[in-house]
């Protein structure tokens, strides 16, 4: 195939993952943020969303009413993570940590136990192919891209417009301040690590007749949200968008010119150098 | 009330290790092979502690230290016939030299930034292994107990297929790293070290060279890493991809946040009840990361400054 | 605390599952009722059955119950159990009954170490069996050599073979890739085509198909076009359908893991209806059900099969007997449910190891775990030539080469034809011998 051919292709690649990275590790990003915590446990919430949709997929509704009601059922589990656990604990950063990685597993054995070990296609609602002059591509992953885009635009349009939204800026920029001004903090952390638990299940549900659904499919969400959600600064929704495309497309790109286990090493220390350089992120808060 | 209080702290200590001095007559060979297991694997856990602790960096990349000692210990013993002695020392080497240039590019960053990027450093060192895998063999591995020649001392052969060998020198390494962690917070070096976690800001405007601080605590945090990696090649042989991945730069967070970070002993406990909490689990249920799921949860739940830094504040207040 | 894990596995499975979907309220509780839950009667009923009031030889099963290995490890443990039940309702091993330790080793090489070491050590097992993945093998295989306990490895790996582990380890029941490369290599050639293109992923398991099949290729008068290595960590596959040369033949792939399915998905939409002749690895289908949704483009592509998953494809009254032991239908999924599709190309390993070791126990008077009868059983095994065809070996039968602890077996090959696979070719052993690169009997024990 010809250089265009391949350039194109690690573009409209690029642009894919760009958004479906941006929608799962939106809601790490908003965790971090607003609640200034690691949740180690957030790719098993896209695991999660995923394993929904195949059941939704075997049963005669199909594929749709999964998109509706993953992100409600794993918000809730979120939801009791965070009144069971996370309150007792405080949000203290390291035994979050630790709490978290309990979750982990907890979730890993459970799926492992009543879904099973397999890795289960689901069937795209729709297919269609796109015969572009150099290849084939499939046309769920354009419809992918859109469906994430609008969600992140909605995402914003709480963010920005609502009293929830205007509740989560202020205790991210000042918590105290926020209290003082009668916001109960608890409650938006409830809200808030529910709403990230509820965007990264949708994005798994999304992203699932794409790849398969399979009990350990988290564990690469959670490393790329976690470097995306870090080059784009913490509960910046626009950092998150470019530094998912940034990581989307070098992926590609690099790997039209090297070898892909060597361009992988090249980009993963592109990012860190980048991080090293701007401490902030690309749009953080400097010295975080 | 100092001088009492350091000879309690060094009694503590010594008393633990004669104890496990003990133990290895005591206990049934299967629980002896666990210990030696637990005594290796602390080393990485008090050399992360080191850093997480006392200097209050947290890194998600510590695999990349414990895997260099690792393959600097198998590869010079498969393919140069090193002896275990200059093979341990090249491993400890090799930690420090890691830690050394990821500090001199990293320390610049702190916090969650610097969270991520010691766990890409570690992920593309990962990658290097799996690379060069005509070196290294990759996620395969290799084995050097067909290369490895006996201990000698005083004249007699000490193999290292040895259980009574493996114990003793997993014991003798724990001990020296765990005495260097307990005089490092009880000296000037550490004092230094906890005010940086505290309060970097002020403690630069006290005149202290933060960095430099930070720098040195990321080398010891790396040797002894790099430590633990070469012991661990040493008594079971295998060398692989697998103990660079970012799961095993988990590990050590895991056990030091559990036992209690900021105190010496908490790396111990932490390996020990992780280790021991998997292998009684996995006899009693297939299912058993949950259960391994649910103690981490109600652990820290229960103590969430970990067990140790718990039993600390309310029982034993000197701990150090 | 051990595992009886003799009689119906489908009771403990059962109480298991019940068990975690009570434990969204209580956690704790949940894991602790199925580990008490998995002692179920029918376990007591097959002892009854065996000879009474003799020692059980025990068996340590290390197994992928989690992690990556996961799938391969549930039949594997389905299989062996199979297997064990057989052989006691036979009247066990000379007189003994026969009663398997399971322990779960996590896919992990650091777990499997320890696995050895709890089995040999803590449950005092006379043998270890089950391993599959190779870097866990790896991992084992040297504590299984200093404790000095036979490790019987069913891991389809080169690494018996080549000389590399210790006089402890064998691999009686599987073939390993070597092998298997050997022997379809000229049928690939002279049937698909004579320019290969290869896809592997750029590990362990892909390099021996790269180095394998690069040697078989060239000596048949074919070329390998391209090499296409594909990182561990991809989860994105159209990038190296599009660097296959435009005058490729064949497209040979074994791509494994969870990936495999995206994998197909992107390999038709990337050729469309202009493609290459296409010949695959079952590895990279095992437990996934062909008629899968995505898989559609694999109709009409060929695959290496070691025991042809649909009936029919070998059909001997031994291969009929041991499908329904097992509990496999006729589209090689499970009795109890059709969605979940068996490993057929590599658990028969589990079943037919462990005759191989009743084999060797009676062939060479063993008795107890000690120095004397552990050599006296390796001498003796290594002696072994051939293993007959039946129900102890329904795959085939296997030529046992001593010197490299290693059986050979004859190989499938076998075209995708309405959603099921369809035997066209079947190997002769002699096809798949490469001459031995090391000689184990030579090592002390």
């Amino acid at each position: 195939m010809s250089f265009e051919g391949h350039l194109f292709l690690a573009l409209l690649e690029g642009t894919v993952t760009g958004f479906v990275l941006a929608l799962t590790a939106l809601g790490l990003s908003l965790v971090f943020g607003v609640m200034r915590i690691v949740n180690v446990a957030h790719g098993e919430f896209f695991m999660l969303g995923a394993v929904i949709a195949w059941y939704f997929s075997t049963m005669p509704g199909g594929f749709l009413p999964a998109l509706v009601a993953a992100p409600l059922l794993v918000g809730g589990v979120a939801f009791l993570a965070d009144r069971l656990v996370l309150r007792r604990i405080e949000y203290k950063p390291e035994s979050t940590i630790v709490a978290t990685i309990g979750l982990l597993y907890i979730i890993q054995q459970l799926v492992l136990t009543v879904y099973g070990p397999y890795a289960r296609p689901v069937a795209a609602p729709v297919y269609f192919r796109i015969d572009f002059p150099w290849f084939g591509y499939s046309g769920y992953k354009l419809v992918v891209a859109g469906v994430s885009a609008a969600l992140l635009v909605a995402t914003w349009l709480v963010l920005s417009r609502t009293t929830l939204g205007l509740y989560m800026r202020a205790t991210q920029q000042d918590r105290e301040m926020a209290q003082a001004f009668g916001v109960s903090v608890h409650r938006v952390y409830a809200l808030v690590f529910s709403l990230g638990a509820a965007l990264a299940a949708i994005a798994g549900a999304l992203v699932v007749p794409v790849q398969q659904a399979h009990y350990l499919m988290g564990l690469d969400a959670l490393l790329m949200s976690f470097i995306v959600v870090i080059i784009g600064g913490l509960g910046s929704l626009g950092g998150t968008l470019a530094a998912a495309f940034l990581i989307g497309m070098s992926d590609g790109l690099v790997s039209v010119f090297f070898s892909p286990t060597l361009a992988k090493i090249v980009a993963t220390l592109l990012v860190a150098l980048v991080l090293v350089l701007r401490t902030g992120g690309l749009f953080g808060e400097e010295g975080t | 009330m100092r001088r009492t209080r350091a000879r309690a702290v060094w009694a503590l200590h010594l008393a633990i290790l004669l104890l496990l001095l003990g133990l290895q007559f005591v206990v049934p060979p299967f629980h002896q092979i666990m210990l030696a297991r637990i005594m290796a694997l602390a080393v990485y856990a008090i050399g992360y502690n080191v850093l997480l602790g006392y200097a209050g960096l947290m890194s998600l990349g510590h695999a990349m230290f414990f895997a260099s000692g690792m393959y600097a210990t198998g590869l010079t013993i498969l393919h140069f016939g090193f002896g275990a002695g200059a093979a341990f020392g090249l491993g400890v080497l090799a930690g420090a030299i890691m830690a050394t240039a990821i500090g001199l590019v990293t320390l610049r960053a702190s916090g969650v930034s610097f969270l991520i990027v010691t766990m890409m450093f570690s992920q593309a060192f990962y990658l290097a292994t799996l690379y060069f895998n005509e070196i290294t063999m990759g996620d395969q591995g290799f084995i050097i107990s067909g290369r490895l020649q006996p201990l000698v001392a005083g004249g007699r052969e000490f193999p290292f297929s040895d259980p009574a060998v493996k114990y003793n020198l997993a014991l003798v390494v724990f001990a020296l790293s765990l005495m260097l962690s307990v005089w490092l917070t009880r000296s000037p070096i550490g004092r230094v070290l906890v005010a940086v976690r505290e309060n970097e800001e002020r403690t630069r405007l006290l005149g202290y060279n933060t960095s430099s601080y930070k720098l040195l605590a990321l080398i010891v945090s790396g040797s002894l890493a790099g430590a633990s990696g070469s012991i661990y090649t040493l008594m079971f042989s295998y060398v692989g991809s697998s103990f660079a991945s970012i799961l095993f730069s988990i590990y050590p967070l895991l056990w030091a946040l559990l036992g209690g970070t900021g105190t010496t002993l908490g790396p111990l406990l932490g390996t020990a009840l992780m280790t021991y909490v998997v292998d009684i689990a996995s006899g009693l249920t297939s299912s058993y990361l949950l259960v391994v799921g649910a103690t981490l949860v109600i652990l820290i739940m229960w103590f969430p400054a970990g067990v140790m830094g718990g039993i600390r504040a309310r029982w034993v207040r000197w701990l150090p | 605390m051990e595992h009886v894990s003799e009689g119906t596995r489908v009771a403990s499975e059962k109480i298991s599952r019940r068990a975690a979907i009570k434990a969204a309220g209580a956690l704790v509780g949940a894991g602790i009722v199925g580990g008490v839950g998995g002692f179920s009667p029918a376990a007591s009923v097959s002892r009854a059955a065996a000879q009474p009031a003799r020692t059980p030889i025990k068996i340590g099963f290390q197994v992928h119950r989690t992690g990556i290995g996961a799938v391969y490890g549930r039949w594997y443990e389905r299989t062996a159990t199979a297997a064990a039940t057989l052989i006691n309702e036979m009247g066990g091993i000379a007189g003994r009954p026969i009663q398997l330790v399971p322990e779960d080793d996590g896919t992990d090489p650091k777990r499997g170490a320890e696995v050895v070491e709890k089995l040999a050590v803590h449950h005092k097992v006379d043998f270890i069996y089950g391993t599959l993945f190779s870097h866990v093998v790896i991992a084992s295989a040297p504590r299984a050599g200093e404790l000095k306990i036979p490790y019987f490895v069913v891991s389809e790996g080169y690494h018996v073979a080549s000389g590399k582990l210790n006089r402890y380890v064998f691999q009686p029941g599987i073939t390993d890739v070597r092998a298997q490369i050997t022997g379809i290599s000229s049928w690939v050639v002279k049937t698909l085509g004579k320019k290969i293109t290869m896809i592997f992923p750029d590990y362990a398991f892909g390099y021996d198909h790269r180095d394998f099949l690069g040697r078989a290729v060239p000596a048949l008068g074919g070329t390998i076009q391209a090499r296409l290595a594909i990182p561990p960590t991809e989860t994105s596959f159209s990038k190296y359908f599009a660097r296959v040369p435009a005058d490729t033949e064949v497209l040979y792939h074994v791509m494994v893991g969870p990936g495999v399915l995206t994998f197909v998905k992107e390999m038709g939409e990337h050729f469309g209806a202009r493609r290459p002749q296409i010949f695959g690895f079952i590895d990279s289908l095992e437990g996934v059900d062909l008629a899968s949704p995505g898989l559609e483009y694999l109709e009409g592509t060929h695959f290496w099969e070691a025991f042809p998953r649909y009936a029919g494809g070998y059909p001997t009254p031994h291969e009929r007997f041991y499908r329904d032991r097992v509990g496999v239908n006729d589209a090689g999924a499970s009795l109890r449910d059709p969605k979940d599709v068996s490993t057929y190309s590599h658990m028969f390993g589990c079943w037919e190891t462990l005759f191989v070791i009743k084999q060797a126990v009676e062939q060479s008077g063993y008795r107890d775990p000690t120095p004397k009868d552990y050599r006296a059983l390796i001498e003796t095994l290594e002696e072994v030539q051939w293993f007959n065809e039946g129900i102890q070996h329904p795959q085939g039968p296997k030529k046992f080469v001593g010197q490299i602890h290693q059986s050979f077996g004859q190989q499938f090959i076998s075209k995708v034809e309405n959603r099921r696979l369809k035997v066209v070719h079947r190997t002769k052993i002699e096809d798949s011998l490469y001459p031995p690169e090391a000689d184990y009997r030579k090592q002390p024990l």
